[in-house]
């Protein structure tokens, strides 16, 4: 299983292809329909008004001077739709039994709780006359004073939600062995004691996001196109929330520009959008903008982590403990308190670990509620981990590659049991740092960097290792039971043959840029024999696709592409049995050869699949008892997470005289198994890794102290450009996974869980021979040069000060 | 106010408000929804489109401004085969399309279009006259480096 080692299977079948995507034509020439995009005849457009206070009661709404507008035709308060809605807005994941949660309505009634909030709705005839329609509604507000920093929350000197007493959502603790943690540390050679935090981040995808509602007033069901990850949640959800029947409510997710965890989610938009295209009878629609974005959308991340570490003399890692402050906004949105739990079982991370504490306690701010963002809590884990390893380091007083490898769980032990509880599925994960080391030059690096540091050089070289393992697949539909998940985990696919040998398969996943269509064609087309070009794939329509789960967590190749190819090999038993009675054999001495039954020994007795889906079609002649139709539907649940793994290593230069650090240079080697298509998998690694790094040196949500995001435009928050970042080195090793048949594992999130400590342990490292030791997400160069100017003047050089 | 427009080689006469967006007259008055919209400060280039030949962010110009002007936006670009088959894509399509140079694709309709008019100004730029070239396009999936590379093999600077 060496590095260099492609995973493709035997030479000409589809798996393991980097065949090109079936997506890109319609999107590259502008055909592709996103949610903006869509015609709607006699739509209206809606217009939110929004809180500007982070914290303010509402006194009063003024709609008059509105109404008068150009063609405006109504505007709705709280008031006016308390009755909309049979339920709250939908959190689906109550992680303990004494979980606070306040009723979260889409539309505020009395009390604004974050800058964004919404308190009353516009509707107009076009998106023009709505924006200023907003404008003119007056509300009277009583501004009150706003909690925002996640400790004072925690402190309760002022309370969000004064029906819940207190801003403590839940704590949620692991904590199998309390006294041998504390016999650990007690017992240790050596302890790491840090403190970091996981700044909120903006998710950004490039497409904001949209909604428009169709009422069929006479037709009899309702139609819900939204710019969504999550199309059959959502109808699950509009159905309990608006009370419309659900089999009378179909959900589209058209073209989506991207989600990264922030369109897995039930928003406010869409419920309100459902609420009033019922109540008028006619068509709604919003789209929203960048600015509204910023604060409308769910964030991401949002902690404190103070983080522990017990060791031996050599540095071997004895026991963690984990105590983590969990910022979740001012409400629960679909999955908020779930979202650092993800993350709870990894804060050992790669290392074979005896003894674990963790604790999370998540509390309300008043700042726009966070929820999944790319990772979703295994980043913030892996980010602990990977910087508390090279503390460790230090205090031992070995190079940081050296430290881990002293701390890997060895190859041998998989399917490793860890001691939070979970079955690591495989793994080897020393050869992806000896390639990634090898692919910096890290030898020569560490030479370059003492020669560099002799003589004087104003600018400091820096060398940052991580190495991650992410549970993701989700999910066991189980084990989110064991953790109060309202939902379970499962995928569904169906694959029918046509009667002209062409190939549909449905697919419950919902793709918005991952190139499901290419890849789960891939699966079948290997399977079948077939070119992938006969393969269609259907989805993100709960009329097309009735059953499914939808697309995050890493979840759609290990569970979705799995219940593909099992679908398929259901339709090849089945073709099986139908040409075995054709051709008047046993099934068994059959076998499927590109796209053809074939008697083994006797290849002239043969029929097509396309001859065999014919006979299915016109059912002239099937076996007794068989049902016509060449198909076969599958919903798999997976008995396991699968945990894809990998070491990614970052090169900066840090400027001393300015505090500005440059990325020279990013080796990332991953494992996610057998890769259907390696060029996509690239692609996921790409962007992933610049989304880690970005967390690392350019993005954060700043607010002030009244709670108001100072920087909600593409001008002031800093999704990188092409121009910041350097050509990304990728390799990869091939560990698969025992857990499914296609031994797959996910990949959509790895770069970004990789990415974000490496590039911070680069920064600390170049900075160590100023005895700097911390420096805060994101290393801006304001935050890296008063480091080092602190550091200088023999304060604590931890860059907390800085803003 | 009444404007004609030369749009992917047609006129088009209307008539619009003063303030509306170049973007918005595309959308929704002449249907051409391949131009997206993904900020509202000029940011993130998914907007762009060329005026006479050179790249303008449509959010940034009013429609009355490019009156009498040509406007060459994503629907424009490839050939079109007149016959319901697919027609030719442009070369800098193309190599979007071999380089794995998009995902979700909302960035893609204003990216190529920079990356088109990058090329027209320097037909043989280094990697990092591509980078900085790009720098006014956001792309959130990629992370730049198949677009990055893409630009490069329509530049034929790389081997495809």
């Amino acid at each position: 299983m060496t590095a260099t080692e492609t995973p493709t299977t035997a030479e000409g079948r589809a798996f393991g292809q980097r065949l090109l995507r079936k997506e890109d034509p319609r999107l590259l020439t502008g055909e592709a329909r996103f949610i903006d995009d869509l015609q709607i005849p006699g739509a209206l457009w809606m217009g939110m008004v929004r809180s500007p206070y982070a914290h303010a009661r509402i006194r009063g709404i003024d709609v008059s001077a509105a109404l008068e507008m150009p063609g405006v035709r109504h505007v709705f308060t709280g008031a006016d739709l308390a009755d909309a809605w049979a339920d709250p807005m939908p959190c689906a994941w109550p992680v303990t039994e004494d979980m606070k949660a306040p009723a979260h309505w889409p539309v505020a009634k009395d009390k604004a709780c974050y800058v964004g909030d919404i308190v009353a709705v516009v509707v107009a005839e076009d998106r023009y006359q709505a924006a200023d329609a907003v404008d003119a509604v007056v509300v009277d507000y009583e501004p009150l004073e706003a909690v925002v920093d996640i400790e004072d929350a925690a402190s309760d000197r002022v309370v969000v939600h004064e029906e819940l007493g207190t801003n403590r959502s839940y704590t949620w603790t692991l904590s199998p062995e309390p006294e041998a943690v504390e016999r650990a540390f007690a017992e240790a050679a050596h302890t790491v004691s840090e403190t970091y935090v996981q700044q909120r981040l903006i998710p950004v995808a490039m497409e904001p996001r949209g909604v428009a509602v169709v009422p069929g007033v006479y037709g009899g069901d309702l139609t819900v196109y939204s710019s969504t990850q999550i199309p059959h949640i959502l109808k699950v959800m509009v159905a309990a929330t608006c009370g419309v029947p659900e089999h009378k409510v179909r959900v589209v997710a058209p073209a989506v520009g991207g989600g990264f965890g922030s369109k897995l989610n039930v928003y406010a938009e869409e419920l309100i959008a459902v609420a009033l295209a019922r109540r008028l009878g006619v068509p709604t629609r919003w789209t929203e903008t960048r600015a509204e974005n910023a604060v409308a959308t769910i964030q991401g991340r949002g902690q404190v982590q103070r983080m522990e570490l017990a060791a031996d003399a050599e540095g071997r890692v004895t026991a963690v403990r984990a105590r983590i402050t969990a910022d979740m906004g001012a409400y629960l949105q679909l999955v908020t308190p779930g979202i650092p739990l993800l993350g709870a079982f990894l804060y050992h991370g790669v290392y074979d670990v005896p003894a674990y504490h963790f604790e999370c306690t998540g509390v309300f701010t008043n700042r726009t509620p966070t929820d999944a963002y790319r990772g979703a809590g295994r980043p913030e884990a892996t980010y602990a981990i990977e910087r508390a390893m090279d503390a460790l380091a230090r205090e031992v007083g070995v190079d940081p590659a050296e430290i881990r490898r002293r701390n890997y769980i060895p190859p041998d032990r998989f399917p490793y049991e860890s001691v939070a509880g979970l079955t690591y599925d495989s793994g080897d994960y020393e050869p992806t740092l000896d390639r990634a080391l090898e692919l910096v030059g890290y030898e020569e690096l560490r030479a370059e960097q003492a020669r560099r540091r002799a003589a004087g050089e104003k600018k400091h070289l820096g060398i940052g290792v991580s190495t991650y393992v992410e549970m993701c697949g989700l999910a066991p539909s189980r084990v989110l039971a064991s953790l109060n998940y309202a939902a379970g985990g499962w995928e569904a696919a169906s694959v029918r043959v046509l009667p002209t040998g062409k190939v549909q398969v449905v697919s419950g996943t919902t793709p918005h840029g991952q190139g499901h269509e290419t890849s789960w064609s891939q699966i079948v087309a290997d399977r079948l024999g077939i070119d992938p070009a006969d393969v269609e794939v259907l989805h993100s329509d709960t009329a097309v696709s009735p059953l499914g789960m939808d697309t995050y967590g890493s979840r759609s190749l290990p569970v979705g592409g799995v219940a593909v190819a099992m679908a398929t090999d259901q339709v090849i038993a089945k073709a099986k049995a139908i040409a075995a009675h054709q051709l008047e054999c046993a099934e068994d001495d059959l076998e499927l050869v590109d796209g053809e039954l074939r008697v083994r020994g006797t290849p002239a007795r043969s029929m097509t699949l396309q001859a065999v889906a014919f006979e299915a079609f016109s059912a002239h002649d099937l076996p007794d008892g068989m049902e016509p139709n060449l198909s076969a539907q599958v919903s798999y649940d997976p008995p396991n997470f699968v945990f894809p793994f990998g070491t990614h290593v970052a090169v900066v230069e840090v400027d001393e005289e300015t505090g500005r650090v440059e990325l020279r240079d990013y080796a990332a080697v991953d494992d996610c198994g057998p890769q259907v298509n390696p060029m996509i998998v690239e692609g996921q690694l790409h962007g992933g890794i610049v989304q880690g790094a970005a967390q690392a040196l350019w993005e954060e949500a700043v607010y002030d102290a009244d709670g108001n995001l100072r920087n909600p435009t593409l001008v002031d928050y800093g999704v990188p450009s092409a121009a910041e970042l350097p050509s990304l080195k990728l390799d990869h090793t091939v560990t698969p996974s025992p857990t499914n048949p296609l031994g797959v594992k996910g990949i959509g999130e790895a770069g970004t869980i990789g990415a974000t400590p490496a590039v911070i342990n680069a920064i600390v490292d170049a900075l160590s021979p100023f005895g700097i030791t911390d420096i805060a997400m994101p290393a801006t160069p304001e935050r890296v040069w008063a480091a080092i100017q602190q550091a200088r003047s023999g304060s604590a050089g931890d860059g907390e000060g800085a803003p | 106010m009444e404007i004609t427009l030369s749009v992917n080689g047609v006129e088009r006469t209307s008539d619009v408000e003063p303030r509306r967006l170049l973007v918005h007259h595309l959308r929704d008055d002449l249907g051409l929804t391949g131009t997206n919209v993904g900020c509202d400060t000029s940011s993130c280039g998914a907007c762009t489109v060329l005026l006479d030949g050179e790249s303008v962010k449509s959010c940034t110009i009013l429609a009355v401004q490019a009156d009498g002007h040509e406007v060459t936006t994503i629907e424009g670009l490839a050939g079109a085969a007149g016959n319901g088959e697919t027609g030719a894509l442009h070369p800098v399509q193309e190599a979007f399309h071999a380089q794995h140079g998009l995902q979700c694709g909302f960035c893609t309709p204003g990216m190529v279009m920079a990356a088109v008019s990058l090329l027209d100004e320097n037909p043989h730029p280094t990697e990092e006259d591509v980078r900085l070239g790009l720098e006014g396009n956001l792309c959130r999936c990629t992370g730049y480096q198949n677009i990055v590379r893409a630009v490069l093999a329509a530049a034929g600077e790389v081997r495809a």
